[in-house]
């Protein structure tokens, strides 16, 4: 049997690293993979959670699947908004948006 | 060590290894093609906590849908051209924030006290499936509904407006 405390070891472990890649990518598209990391990251959290926890209940898996669709919706909305952020200003660098800061 | 350990530190590892490949990457391809082997990577790892209808949802979605759409947006907008761009000035202090989140998540895990911990157990689909439908219909339902919204949203947003 895998330790429990291995899963949420890695699952730190992987969400730092995306934390770390939104805070040092300039690129928007790559910034959403990082984002995409973190979320995977709290996945294997909440499945460890369920399965070592409350094997009865799964609402751990449950809830991840969730997760899943509500990060599937934010990628296709966001790279709707980076394709029309590329048309109107011919780059993707977060840098340069920055028209609503003041 | 039993064969599952084992498997789990393979496939931890390269999904880290996967992990830092795509925040570190100077080519955006190869960074989306390393974070399609720490997403499959991740759906091995469900399948060793006997959540295998998860792995086939990480691999369908994640492995195929989302990095699809990462890989066109990277086409259309164009954003392998600028290598020097691509990592911010800000990189020393973007790791010691990760090393911080990592600090302080790995306290929380060792200074809790778990509850009794079980052996994994498959759980079958069909439970999985009508507590999905029965128990959980109505979040089931706002999800399809947000991501329905999502998508309508996406194609608005997208879509090329017309001269007037």
């Amino acid at each position: 049997m895998i330790p429990f405390e291995h899963f949420l070891i890695l699952s730190a472990l992987l969400f730092a690293v995306g934390v770390y890649g939104v805070l040092a990518r300039r690129n928007a598209v790559l910034i959403l993979m990082s984002i995409e990391l973190m979320l995977n990251a709290v996945n294997i959290n909440l499945i460890a959670f369920a399965v070592y926890l409350a094997p009865t209940e799964f609402v751990g898996q449950i809830f991840a699947l969730f997760v899943i669709t509500v990060a599937a919706a934010e990628v296709g909305l966001a790279l709707a908004i980076i394709l029309r952020i590329y048309r109107n200003r011919a780059s993707v660098n977060i840098d340069e948006m920055d028209l609503m800061k003041w | 060590m039993s064969a599952s350990v084992v498997l789990f530190y393979l496939l931890g590892f390269v999904s880290l290894v996967g992990a830092i490949g795509t925040v570190t990457s100077r080519n955006v391809v190869h960074a989306a093609l390393y974070l399609v082997m720490s997403l499959i990577m991740v759906a091995g790892l469900y399948v060793l906590l006997f959540a295998e209808f998860l792995a086939l949802v990480q691999v369908l979605i994640y492995g195929g849908a989302i990095t699809i759409l990462l890989l066109f947006a990277l086409m259309l907008t164009r954003a392998g051209s600028d290598f020097k761009g691509m990592d911010h000035t800000q990189k020393p202090l973007a790791i010691l924030a990760g090393v911080a989140v990592l600090a302080v998540l790995l306290f929380a895990v060792y200074g809790t006290t778990w509850p009794q911990t079980v052996e994994p157990a498959s759980v079958a689909f069909n439970i999985l499936g009508s507590s999905l439908f029965n128990q959980w219909a109505i979040p089931f339902e706002a999800v399809s509904l947000v991501l329905l919204v999502a998508l309508i949203g996406a194609i608005i947003i997208a879509r090329r407006e017309e001269r007037e």
